[in-house]
């Protein structure tokens, strides 16, 4: 402790230097953290995916249709626990760049399904007694200053009421709660609600011979309950569908999420390269700086060596400094980063809510600790070996 | 006669004061030229500096090229006499869906070109079809159009650059030639199974680079049935005779009883599906970029900070025997902005060497399926480059430059 003041002295010599260093480490990792919220977002629910959960969509591509007559099937498939079903409903909240990731859906089965996800159940009571009510997502919920309890309208390209009107309203009933999630950015409606829609829709959305009435949906979630015979049971989900007026393509929730992440794909993979680069460089800047610091000082080492000091004291302290340098600077950059991440929506409908994952945050504090070790240990280590005659005669 | 002795001194005046520019602008050589003579002793820091900028700028213009890349595919898909009829309500023609019946008055209103086969009016059918991406294997939406034969017509830019168009009532598609690129699977002659259907592509078409090269495309009546989608359409795509006929056209869609319609000109209706992900990819790219940019300045400030401390002697040594505070200020200045431009101009040159005609698929989140684009790294965006990375010099170089230019010369050479 009591060679604190000594590290501060140092650091303090040349405040502005020291200043300037801490602030490019603050913004290299300020951008980590927005880089790596970025990259979740584009990803988003890859991670979270359940892996006792499956998914059954139209074989030719997702907007097509299934009919709701399979949920039958499949909930007959040993090995299978419980089954819902979602169907794209295109909503958006007063203005169209509101876009809502919004499905319409079998409550009881949901809540079986998604057994995980964060609702009071009083509010998932409330949710299942009432047909015009929905559960919104934490982040929706926080975006649009909505509170359990309000009526809200939501407008729909998609399905129209039976008079025409583009115009739904909902009850919230309950609010899906934040959790680790980041999962939060959906709200669910009623399916049975949905099928009011009017006749008008139907020839719209309704591929004939799919269903009979409104019988169709857009996928089919089913919970397993082993997730090492998952292969078996869409195997045989498809099979059963294989030559049908609709075929079906099952796969794990964590394979469909990283294949819907891929469509957005490249963009995001782009933009993920080039900023680490950037990170790094970045980071070799400041590191420099870090290490010419403590170059320009070898006479002084040297001195301290001839006063006593040991060669690992010597170490520590020159270590010291850049561990200090790197976590004033990095940690708050996180923290910025975080704070930042937690408060903005891009508004663009599929990428809601962009957030850093607490194994990331993780990872970065240890990019922090790294940026010290990295930074200081090479002068550490020439610290380490200078001799006090060569260190004296190069002041 | 008598007024020679002071025109003389006027010359005189304007010849001195000229001479004190002249050696002003010596110095300012001289200290200048000295200055950059010795980057080379301080090859570290600014090597630190040149890097600094060079990734910020070659970053900058990187993300601003998908932009623009993304935005020019999309915008060139529309043309000014081009017009697309959506059901009323509808943005997109994913959400949109027409009577037969409807796209038939569609194709009569007034103002629509006319050619040996009638109206230049295309009922099309927009579906999607899930193709295995190339990059990632996993499959990928891409969209699947059924159009009349008046599509081509509607479309002039297509283009067929391989096999043949397809026959009208057989299971034939056409691929446009960035999906054959794109997608696994879709080259000439190979057999495809979607909606209870075998396909055959039997030919590869370009557009001009357009959104359409993304596209596959087959006879909007054998898609209807094989999509269940009865005999409805999503979209008309047609051609006016002029581009001024867009509003007496849309006037009569619009007021037409039978309808209830959104009628869009081509070109806005692109420019605006683009707007979005342009928005995105542009809000990123500014961020990252100034983002960056602090960290690249922090970095020059540094390396000219200890520049000048380093030169503090010859500094010093230079007020003492006459140069200017100027001068000296100058050449602090000029050097900052000449390590940032070199790292500028790298930047851009490798921007351009990696991503210029780059292409990449990424999701139209208007029509919920791929579209593949060329990053486009324009002179505009070089130039925006360069701009970028003197200014990060101007900022990097000003305090230290001021720094220098009032060095306390006796101090300094009190200090030797």
């Amino acid at each position: 402790m009591k060679y604190l003041h000594l590290i501060r002295c140092n650091l303090t010599r040349k405040k502005l230097r020291t200043s300037f260093t801490v602030l490019s480490i603050f913004v290299s990792f300020l951008l980590f953290g927005l880089l790596v919220a970025l990259r979740t977002g584009f990803g988003q629910g890859v991670e979270v995916a359940g892996l006792n959960r499956l998914l059954t969509v139209h074989k030719v591509s997702m907007i097509q249709f299934l009919p709701i007559k399979y949920l039958g099937f499949i909930e007959a498939v040993e090995g299978v626990e419980a089954v819902t079903h979602w169907t794209w409903f295109g909503g958006y909240y007063q203005d169209r760049r509101n876009q809502l990731i919004m499905f319409a859906t079998d409550a009881q089965g949901f809540v079986e399904v998604f057994d995980e996800y964060e609702i009071p159940i009083e509010q998932q009571q409330s949710w299942l007694a009432n047909r015009t009510s929905i559960v919104v997502g934490h982040s929706v919920a926080k975006r649009f200053g909505w509170e359990i309890g309000d009526r809200v309208p939501i407008n729909t390209q998609m399905w129209f009421q039976a008079d025409g009107s583009p115009t739904w309203e909902f009850d919230i009933a309950g609010i899906i709660g934040a959790g680790e999630s980041g999962n939060d950015g959906q709200v669910y409606m009623h399916y049975d609600y949905l099928k009011q829609a009017g006749p008008f829709t139907e020839i719209v959305q309704q591929p004939e011979g799919v269903g009979d009435e409104l019988g169709a949906v857009s996928m089919i979630y089913l919970k397993i309950d082993d997730p090492d015979r998952a292969a078996e049971i869409v195997e045989e989900i498809d099979s059963h569908f294989a030559n049908s007026p609709a075929e079906t393509k099952t796969s794990t929730e964590k394979a469909w999420a990283q294949g819907f992440a891929n469509q957005v794909g490249d963009l995001a993979t782009i933009v993920t390269a080039i900023v680490s680069v950037v990170f790094f460089t970045l980071l070799l800047v400041a590191g420099n700086t870090m290490a010419q610091s403590v170059r320009e000082r070898t006479a002084e080492l040297g001195v301290l060596k001839t006063l006593g000091f040991s060669d690992r004291k010597i170490m520590a302290l020159v270590l010291a400094e850049a561990f200090i340098l790197a976590v004033v600077g990095g940690l708050p950059g996180l923290a910025v980063a975080d704070f930042v991440t937690s408060r903005i929506t891009l508004g663009v409908a599929f990428i809601p809510q962009i957030y850093i994952p607490t194994r990331e945050l993780w990872i970065g504090v240890a990019l922090v600790a790294l940026l010290g070790l990295v930074t200081g240990v090479l002068p550490a280590w020439q610290a380490l070996r200078l001799r006090i005659v060569n260190a004296l005669a190069s002041g | 006669m008598a007024g020679a002795p002071s025109q003389n001194r006027q010359r005189t005046r304007i010849w001195l004061s000229m001479g004190g520019l002249f050696s002003w602008l010596a110095q300012v050589g001289a200290v200048t030229w000295l200055n950059l003579k010795n980057v080379r002793q301080r090859l570290g820091a600014s090597l630190a500096t040149v890097v600094g900028v060079a990734g910020v700028v070659m970053v900058f213009v990187g993300v601003l090229s998908m932009a623009v890349g993304f935005q020019r595919t999309l915008e060139s898909t529309g043309r000014d006499d081009g017009v697309i009829v959506l059901r009323g309500g509808a943005t997109g023609e994913m959400s949109s869906g027409l009577t037969l019946e409807e796209t038939r008055i569609i194709g009569d209103a007034p103002g629509i070109l006319s050619n040996a086969e009638g109206r230049v009016a295309s009922a099309e059918v927009f579906a999607i079809v899930g193709v295995p991406k190339r990059s990632t294997g996993t499959d990928v939406n891409v969209p699947m159009r059924g159009v009349d034969q008046q599509a081509f017509a509607v479309r002039e830019s297509i283009e067929l650059v391989e096999g043949r168009r397809f026959e009208p009532g057989r299971n034939e598609v056409i691929v446009g030639t960035t999906a054959v690129r794109e997608f696994e699977g879709l080259e000439l002659g190979s057999k495809l199974n979607w909606g209870e259907v075998e396909w055959t592509v039997v030919g590869i078409f370009a557009a001009g680079g357009s959104a359409d090269e993304s596209e596959i495309w087959a006879d909007a009546k054998v898609l209807q049935p094989a999509f269940r989608r009865g005999t409805s359409f999503s979209s008309v795509h047609l051609r006016l005779e002029s581009p001024q006929s867009f509003t007496a056209l849309k006037d009569a869609l619009t007021t037409d009883p039978r309808l209830t319609v959104n009628v869009f000109q081509a070109s806005e209706f692109y420019a605006e599906q683009s707007q979005t992900m342009t928005a995105l990819i542009r809000g990123v790219g500014y961020l990252v970029g100034a983002l960056m940019a602090v960290g690249a300045v922090f970095g020059a400030l540094n390396t000219m900070y200890s520049a000048v401390s380093s030169r503090t002697r010859e500094i010093a040594t230079l007020r003492a025997i006459g140069f200017g505070a100027g001068p000296v200020m100058i050449s602090v200045l000029v050097e900052s902005l000449a390590l940032a431009l070199t790292g500028g101009v790298i930047g851009a040159a490798v921007a351009y060497m990696l991503f210029n005609g780059f292409t990449a698929a990424t999701m139209n989140f208007q029509n919920f399926s791929q579209v593949a684009f060329a990053f486009a790294v324009t002179p505009q965006l070089l130039t925006q480059g360069a701009i970028f990375a003197l200014v990060m010099g101007l900022v990097g170089g000003f305090f230290p430059a001021f720094r220098a230019a009032r060095l306390p010369v006796a101090t300094a050479l009190r200090r030797l």
